[in-house]
């Protein structure tokens, strides 16, 4: 191989890169957790930089490894997003032990992540798989001190085992039907027989698994809850896009035949998200499992877009997970600092928060409108696109029925937004002055809410790296 | 020596695999439920060595597949119990049912 071969994979090696360079940085010598901090910042920063450098597109490794335009854009969306999360998670990071090993599991993950987005091949891509949620099962458990944390861990590794095991079992009927493990080998090869059904059932549930749509959403509320706030925010962003940008490809292109069984799959998925998301979420008490459910909903609205088969429905997807990695970051980083600096998760806690706290309390707002959909903000503009290419197939009370679930969302939105603004607040909580870091990951956040939906272009792009995907 | 069927292979396999899933769901010890999950994933490595071994002799795919499922799942076991210990640790058990204190 040539040094431009290596270049292909430049994303990966800079992540490997990174890896190493922890692991010999820690040996060396043991820097505090500050200067941990602002080195991983800076770090991770130059990793996007350095993804963009010099575009190089192509295949390696006997085509089983395959960069295109659209799986850079991909990379680089994951990439920004575990900036954020490394920036917003500055109070917990500095309390930490073994910082270091927390940056590790979530840049293994990383790498898992983008193994999986390039891979052409079912060995790769299943490697890549149980890369990513590995070492998120052992990040989920990170906080020794919280009682709950290795509660959640538990829940966290036995789910995504179980749903491994599921994808695996209809991988290798796939395997004994076709005989081959290549996605471009298996597209002529697969047929329309009812084992090719039963095995692709049972790696559309194991995806569902990882994307915790109902019915196979009961682990998430639980995990989000005891998770440290970081790692939650890095499941509920980061692992879902990566998930949702394998989707695409994968039943559009390799699974294409079988249409007729994974469209109704999809919309049976998507309504049982959002209808019995919103209706868990209403009576949380808990702000993080309020999130966790309010992420479900988001993904039955992704789930009906991903249905259309359309490559506006492709688009509008990764245009929302755009919007979605800003306003759950942004929601996710407001939680970060309170839980970090105040021990608060519940709602009824952030009683009269903005009291104390208008610049949180402003960003939370700006995020909750964000992800309940209101106008000017992106969140709208995402979800008017989901649902308009969503019903391009014609079904209209499945729209219907999404956008009434919309009114209802706002329900426990708004009830967050109440608490923070007109209750009285039952205990006046301490002034304390953002890090830096903090603060620009907020803004930046919120910025991108604000600005995202109208910068049509993006859409436009996204439009064009997606062509040709049907 | 008379040879076994693929059809007999398939279904020992497929009898394994919900053999595990029901351990999962029924067993409330951690232990077992971790052998649970070992057992739906050897029967996809048997899966997976029995389509090689009948339908496929000249290609290895599926038996490079599967040795790396045996290494995901030593890894995955690893994980899950250096987590049950950290779960026994503060809560003195491995019942799930004494883990349940995340809900609503």
């Amino acid at each position: 191989m040539q040094l431009n071969d290596w270049l292909i994979m430049k994303q990966e090696l800079l992540l490997v890169a990174i890896i190493l360079g922890i692991l010999v940085v820690w040996l060396w010598k043991e820097p505090s957790n500050e200067a941990w901090i602002n080195g991983m910042n800076l770090v991770l920063f130059f990793n996007i930089i350095g993804g963009l450098w010099d575009f190089n597109y192509g295949t390696l490794f006997g085509e089983s490894f395959l960069v295109t335009p659209l799986i850079l854009a991909e990379k680089t969306i994951l990439n920004l997003a575990v900036w954020i999360i490394a920036l917003f998670s500055y109070d917990w990071c500095k309390k930490a032990n073994n910082l270091p090993e927390f940056y590790l599991l979530l840049i293994t993950s990383l790498l898992g992540m983008f193994l999986m987005l390039s891979s052409q091949n079912i060995l790769l891509f299943f490697l890549g798989l149980e890369m990513s949620s590995l070492p998120l099962a052992a990040a989920a458990g990170f906080d020794f001190g919280r009682r709950h944390s290795p509660e959640a861990a538990m829940k966290l590794v036995i789910s995504s085992a179980f749903s491994s095991a599921l994808l695996l079992f209809g991988i290798s009927w796939l395997y004994g039907l076709t005989g081959t493990l290549d996605f471009s080998g298996l597209i002529t090869h697969i047929g329309h027989s009812p084992l090719s059904i039963l095995a692709f059932l049972l790696i559309l549930s194991g995806f569902a698994f990882k994307i915790s749509a109902v019915p196979f959403h009961l682990w998430t509320a639980d995990v989000y809850q005891g998770a440290p706030t970081a790692v939650t925010a890095f499941l509920s962003v980061v692992s879902k896009s990566a998930i949702f940008m394998v989707m695409i490809p994968v039943l559009y292109q390799t699974f294409e035949e079988q249409i007729d069984i994974w469209y109704p799959g999809l919309i049976i998925l998507a309504l049982a998200s959002i209808l019995i998301a919103n209706f868990f979420a209403i009576k949380q008490l808990n702000l993080k499992r309020l999130l966790a459910f309010s992420s479900i909903a988001q993904v039955g609205f992704l789930l009906i877009a991903l249905a259309a088969h359309t490559q506006e429905g492709a688009t509008s997807v990764l245009f929302f997970l755009l919007i979605y990695l800003f306003s759950n970051l942004a929601a996710f980083g407001v939680v970060s600092v309170l839980s970090a600096q105040y021990g608060i998760e519940e709602i009824s806690d952030l009683s009269g928060m903005y009291r104390t706290h208008p610049f949180l309390s402003w960003i939370l707002t700006i995020a909750l409108f964000s992800l309940a959909g209101i106008p000017p903000t992106a969140g709208f503009f995402g979800k008017f696109f989901l649902l308009l290419s969503g019903s391009s197939g014609g079904n209209y009370w499945v729209i219907g029925i999404a956008a009434a679930n919309m009114v209802i969302s706002l329900y426990y939105y708004l009830r967050v937004v109440k608490t923070i603004f007109l209750n009285q607040p039952v205990q006046s909580l301490p002034q304390h002055t953002l890090s830096f870091s903090v603060k620009f990951a907020l803004l930046f956040c919120a910025v991108g809410i604000v600005l995202i939906g109208f910068f049509g272009f993006l859409y436009e792009h996204l439009f064009q790296l997606l062509t040709g995907i049907n | 020596m008379q040879h076994v069927p693929l059809l007999h292979i398939l279904i020992v396999s497929t009898a394994l695999f919900f053999i595990g899933m029901y351990g999962m769901f029924t067993r409330r010890n951690l232990i077992t439920i971790l052998m649970s999950l070992e057992l739906m994933l050897n029967s996809v490595n048997i899966n997976l060595a029995a389509f090689q071994r009948y339908l496929y002799p000249q290609q290895t795919d599926g038996i490079f597949l599967s040795l790396f499922i045996i290494i995901i799942a030593a890894a995955e076991a690893a994980i899950a119990i250096a987590i049950i210990i950290h779960l026994y640790r503060t809560y003195h058990s491995v019942d799930v049912e004494d883990a349940s204190e995340l809900k609503y």
